[in-house]
């Protein structure tokens, strides 16, 4: 589970498994991604994220080593406090690393705030994302800094665009270092 | 992070991995399947081809890690790298000895459980001393020890009990009773080492019988069902202990 400040998010991936059918694509892997919030039913915000998460998952996912399998990965929602999408990000990642399949690259989600004054703020709090004008969450994958999934909400200028963007790589290196610290302290037990 | 995109390999091996790493291999790798080439340094530069073990992948000038976990290098005949990484799920290797359930008789063939994402199939010839009129006798819920002769991602996986030489060599259906139980993988591999100390140390403590599968399943059969289960315990234990508390639980056990 990934916890930045209080909202925490619990990831479980199934698979390689066997495929319906219907389901199975003939050369790669099939993803699925099940989002559930914390209370009520899954509707239509966290279908598009679903959809999001699953783009951004097969970027990086060597799915041709699977094929007519079938992966599923299942988020469930366990705090709210800001920054959900990217928490989400962080949670599948490390959920692939730690079922080991096979990843071309690792990711990691960063949330931006932009203030109605200007300033950049990374991973908000649900109240900054009130005042905001705008959120903008970025996916970077660890090879090169490369932007995976970018989606805003509210709007913003190019400019504007292009520093959050600059922001949110400079922040995805201590993210790459806590998944290294991670790891390290899981080898370092056996 | 730039330093990693191209890390020498020898320098990491022993250390954590990550997916998307670049490993740089030394220049007496390069490029040369067919060749030979003329060396004018009397270097101890070993001959013969590099084996890119699980967890690694050829890309360009180097080899692209895509598994988390320990790099570990082998030197002899050419080298090979791999990564040692903790998984929970069997994905079907040729060679590899697994346990598999019978869960289907379908015609001449077998189908068999055996953790990964497709059932494996085992004809009925594939048995010592088996012909058309002297058919083994198989049932649904068997659990059968055999290998993999065909294990690939595109065709579905065939297991037999005999190897080249057309001997059982301990492979076939496993006897009546015993206690069938799943680990991780990366535990298997542990208790597979020539010597290893969790197996002595269990067998001091009681006689038992036991069969190990790369797919993550192990059968123990010891002489009452207390036994048994005792038995089991340590080894699904074994994965989270220290050798510090292995040697004192045993030491409470035998002190029993």
């Amino acid at each position: 589970s990934m916890c930045p400040g209080d909202t925490s998010v619990l990831a479980g991936l199934y698979g390689p498994a066997e495929a319906k059918i219907s389901k199975e694509l003939p050369d790669r892997a099939a993803l699925e991604v099940l989002l559930r919030p914390k209370v009520g039913l899954p509707g239509v915000l966290e279908r598009s994220r679903e959809q999001l998460l699953r783009q951004t998952c097969e970027a990086v996912l060597l799915g041709v080593l699977h094929p007519r399998t079938a992966i599923s990965l299942v988020l469930q929602v366990l705090s709210d406090a800001g920054s959900l999408l990217s928490c989400c990000l962080n949670a599948a990642c490390m959920a692939l690393l730690d079922a080991g399949l096979p990843l071309a690259a690792l990711f990691c989600g960063v949330t931006c705030a932009l203030q109605p004054d200007g300033t950049i703020l990374l991973d908000p709090t649900a109240r900054q994302e009130q005042e905001a004008r705008a959120i903008l969450t970025f996916a970077i994958a660890s090879s090169d800094r490369k932007v995976l999934m970018a989606t805003t909400k509210g709007s913003c200028s190019v400019e504007e665009m292009q520093q959050c963007l600059a922001a949110a790589q400079r922040a995805a290196s201590t993210i790459f270092q806590f998944y290294r610290d991670s790891v390290r302290r899981r080898y370092s037990k056996s | 992070m730039a330093a990693e995109r191209g890390m020498a390999a020898e320098a990491l091996v022993g250390q954590v991995v990550l997916p998307g790493d670049l490993l740089l291999l030394p220049a007496h790798y390069d490029e040369d399947a067919e060749g030979e080439r003329l060396r004018l340094s009397a270097g101890t530069a070993p001959q013969g081809r590099l084996l890119c073990g699980p967890g690694l992948r050829r890309s360009g000038a180097g080899l692209l890690v895509t598994k988390c976990g320990l790099l570990r290098h082998r030197p002899g005949g050419g080298g090979a790298y791999w990564v040692d990484s903790q998984q929970k799920r069997y994905v079907p290797v040729k060679g590899d000895h697994v346990i598999g359930i019978v869960t289907a008789k379908a015609g001449d063939v077998f189908r068999l459980d055996v953790g990964g994402s497709e059932p494996a199939s085992l004809s009925y010839l594939a048995f010592e001393g088996a012909t058309k009129r002297n058919r083994p006798n198989v049932q649904v819920g068997d659990l059968i020890y055999g290998q993999f002769v065909v294990a690939n991602k595109d065709m579905e996986p065939e297991m037999v009990c005999i190897d080249s030489s057309g001997k059982s060599s301990g492979m076939g259906i496993i006897g009546q009773d015993g206690f069938l139980f799943k680990v991780s993988l990366g535990l298997i591999r542990k208790l597979l080492a020539p010597k290893c100390e969790i197996i002595q140390e269990l067998s001091q403590l009681y006689p038992f019988e036991m069969v190990l599968g790369m797919n993550g399943r192990i059968w123990v059969k010891a002489k009452t069902v207390q036994q048994t289960l005792i038995v089991v315990n340590i080894l699904e234990a074994c994965e989270h202990m220290t050798a510090q508390q292995r040697k004192q639980a045993l030491a409470k056990l035998s002190g029993n």
